[in-house]
């Protein structure tokens, strides 16, 4: 133990936590400060204490079945490691917490591009911010000399297809687009034909939110993948899963069954500038074994950041440790 | 639908009980137990969770048990109520005052669905109390917003004002007044931009425009699908807005949508509506004593009895049933059928609504797309072959070319003809049998078999299933 507190020895470490820390401030005043003040040195480890953790961890979203297989790893490591002090158990929780995010895996954050033409797919259900995703998205990689174009396949929600456009117009990406209702896999093959012949690095392939239960929406989703994959061997170079921090247990159900149909290589999670605190994210990671890719921290096109398992734990438990 | 594991485990929960002539205080604790992860994992706030379960086991431990009622249904009656109340207890209805103009002002987090649920709401509003709405747009921030309320206007054929997003709000809010007056407008539908509810400057905003407006109504949009979180949105839109009502959106999706249960309870405002789909007309009341029902796997005859009389023209039904009976029923009348049920929404939807079908679906796997494929099937037969199907049953060649000019298989087609013939004999079957043999209790096992749960058995594969209705 206390490889976690070495972790946040080095001063980068903590200057890159600190966009972490102001996002996520609400949450830990919320939930955090309770957790240390349930915590304190001295205080006794009671059935009740177990309860009001379990209590705490529900508010994070992090999922009932995933709470209580966590505090059940605490109950056995009190028994086994006889620990009397509350104040022990901070760094058991920071510590199983971390080890079961990473899974004894090397988790890559990066965005993985190949050599020529990569393709990003972006998927979720209505209204989780996939479209603003993009346009963050776009900035990066501009920043990073890569040419970018960003393809409407929203053909289906009203004003979805210039919302796009404006992002591609604010982060000066280029920008491939067919009529409203048009077949979005035409969309897709039409763009990658026309990216192979204008020196395109990206492809940011904007999809219709669509609610993981509709069949036939899954279905189309679907056929954008394999489309995709036909044209560009290796493509999609990422599917990701946009969820919105806000999300409950229904992430669950969306991660799963998104995962069947497109294969899914990273998670978003947006909107973690608010009171939300994303936990349905490590449910995620924890019952599919989807890692999180970046994380949304508020409106502005910079304000997304690699999701990084340490920097959101110390995030939480900043003033726990 | 929605609810639909809540209703799962709670059925779980309630198996135990179930039967028992008498009920140990430990039955109702482990039942309650159940009962509490059960709701957690729908997402009800954990506060919610703690007091409706000491709510429900003081009730079930009290002694109150009716006549005629034995202790395990006495517990499903209690939670039942208590999940009722917990959603608001009475149907919150909507009202509009005449001879007066009403604002409506929508407000709510980035993506829970304000745009589409003020084009829905203004339909609902024109549809059912005969008013003339306007949508107003006041999202001046997201890229393409007002975009989307205008395509969405037009889509429904009804008036959209907007300024663009250089004019200050205030003066939006003043034209879209003076626009209503001047064009007869009694409804006035204002979406605002989503924004996070700690946002303090937009917040503030929120407060100017209501300020200035002094709207009748201010609903919150709420996602279905969000977490514990639910009760600090709602608190904080409500203290700062002092919100009149919510309109929950997504309940199509498989969420649990347990964050709609908080809402009455944490921000003491009733729902007014859900929203059930992608559709325009996917807009419906919020009835909290149906939706406990369907919490708990009753089914919600109820809305289905709603929507049929809503959608279904009573004269089309007799005659149809008339021919049904005789045996006359042909392709002319099977489409007829189809676009009544495509009219009330979508099938999987409504099947969930049917007392004990909610189990069903689940492993029927109902496409909404299959009334689509029939209706191709049925289009690209000719006009005499609708007339009298025996046409086509007679001749290969003739279902071959129905097949390929629906782009479908010949099974289908078979499979049509033959969910045809099993409706004409199900229907003569019923029309010969006494009534009075019906048992009410056993509604399942008095109809004939569906073809669909035939087709399942002999293990045609998902999708294939034959439609009835």
């Amino acid at each position: 133990m206390g490889f976690i507190k070495n972790l946040f020895q080095s001063k980068k470490r903590k200057q890159q936590a600190q966009k972490y820390r102001i996002g996520m401030e609400k949450t830990r005043e919320n939930v955090f400060n309770r957790l240390d003040d349930l915590l304190q040195s001295g205080a006794p480890i009671t059935e009740e204490l177990f309860e009001d953790i379990e209590e705490l961890f529900i508010t994070a979203d992090m999922g009932v079945d995933v709470v209580l297989s966590l505090v059940e790893h605490l109950r056995n490591t009190v028994e086994v490691k006889k620990i009397q002090d509350a104040h022990d158990l901070r760094e058991v929780i920071v510590e199983e917490m971390f080890k079961r995010y990473v899974k004894d895996e090397i988790v890559d954050t990066n965005l993985q591009l190949s050599e020529g033409l990569s393709v990003l797919l972006f998927v979720g259900v209505n209204g989780v911010g996939k479209t603003t995703t993009i346009g963050k998205v776009a900035y990066l990689l501009q920043k990073k000399g890569k040419k970018v174009m960003m393809v409407a396949g929203d053909t289906f929600r009203a004003g979805a297809i210039n919302q796009l456009r404006i992002w591609s117009e604010r982060t000066g990406s280029e920008f491939f687009e067919k009529p409203k209702g048009s077949d979005p896999s035409s969309v897709m093959y039409d763009a990658i034909a026309y990216a192979k012949k204008h020196d395109i690095d990206v492809l940011l392939c904007d999809t219709a939110g669509r609610l993981q239960n509709k069949k036939h929406l899954m279905e189309e989703l679907g056929k954008i993948h394999r489309v995709i994959g036909r044209e560009i061997k290796g493509a999609p170079q990422e599917t990701l899963l946009v969820v919105d921090a806000t999300t409950g247990q229904n992430g669950l159900s969306q991660a799963k069954i998104f995962n069947e149909v497109t294969r899914l290589t990273g998670v978003v999670l947006t909107k973690l500038d608010g009171t939300a605190k994303g936990g349905i994210a490590l449910a995620i990671r924890e019952t599919i074994g989807v890692p999180v890719k970046m994380v949304g921290l508020g409106e502005k096109v910079d304000d997304l950041e690699h999701f990084d398992i340490e920097e959101y734990i110390y995030g939480l438990f900043a003033d726990v440790i | 639908m929605a609810f639909d594991q809540l209703s799962d485990r709670l059925q779980m929960a309630m198996r135990r009980v179930r039967g028992k002539a008498r009920l140990t205080e430990k039955d109702i604790e482990e039942m309650m137990r159940e009962v509490r992860l059960s709701l957690l994992e729908a997402d009800v706030n954990f506060k919610v969770v703690k007091s409706f379960t000491k709510d429900v086991k003081e009730k079930a431990l009290g002694d109150k048990i009716l006549k005629g009622l034995n202790p395990g249904q006495q517990v499903v009656k209690v939670v039942h109520e208590s999940l009722t109340e917990l959603l608001g207890g009475e149907t919150s209805a909507f009202t509009l005052e005449k001879g007066k103009t009403t604002s409506i002002m929508l407000s709510g987090l980035q993506g829970s669905g304000k745009t589409t649920t003020a084009g829905k709401l203004a339909n609902y509003i024109r549809k059912h109390h005969d008013a003339k709405p306007l949508l107003v747009a006041l999202d001046v921030y997201r890229p393409a917003a007002i975009e989307q309320l205008v395509t969405i206007g037009e889509q429904l054929g009804i008036d959209v004002y907007e300024q663009g997003t250089k004019t200050p709000l205030k003066d939006v809010i003043d034209g879209a007044l003076e626009h209503a007056e001047a064009n007869g407008h009694d409804v006035l539908i204002f979406d605002t931009a989503g924004r996070l509810h700690i946002d303090e400057t937009m917040m503030e905003e929120l407060k100017t425009v209501k300020a200035h407006l002094r709207p009748d109504e201010i609903y919150l949009v709420l996602d279905a699908m969000t977490g514990q979180d639910a009760v600090s949105v709602a608190d904080h839109f409500h203290q700062s807005l002092s919100i009149t009502g919510s309109i929950i959106t997504k309940l199509d999706g498989d969420t649990r949508g347990g964050a709609a249960l908080s809402m009455k309870k944490v921000a003491d405002v009733p729902i007014k509506f859900m929203g059930l789909g992608e559709k325009l007309e996917d807009l419906e009341v919020f009835h909290p004593e149906r939706m406990a029902g369907r919490i708990l796997g009753m089914g919600d005859v109820m809305t289905l009895v709603d929507k049929v009389s809503e959608n279904v023209d009573e004269e089309d039904m007799m005659s149809m049933m008339e021919k049904m009976m005789e045996g006359k029923f042909n392709f002319n009348d099977y489409l007829k059928q189809l676009k009544m049920v495509k009219r009330m929404g979508s099938l999987s939807g409504l099947m969930k609504l049917i007392p004990g079908m909610n189990k069903m679906t689940k492993n029927m796997n109902v496409d909404d797309k299959q009334i689509v494929y029939i209706e191709t099937l049925i289009n690209s037969m000719t006009k005499q072959e609708r007339k009298k199907p025996e046409l086509i049953k007679n001749s290969s060649s003739r279902r071959r070319r129905v097949a390929q000019g629906s782009g479908r298989s010949v099974a289908e087609v078979n499979r049509l003809l033959q969910t045809l013939d099993q409706q004409k004999q199900a229907m003569q079957r019923m029309s010969k049998m006494d009534p009075s043999s019906i048992d009410p209790n056993k509604p399942m096992k008095s109809m004939p078999q569906p073809p669909a749960n035939k087709n399942k058995k002999k293990g045609k594969g998902k999708g294939k299933g034959g439609f009835r209705f």
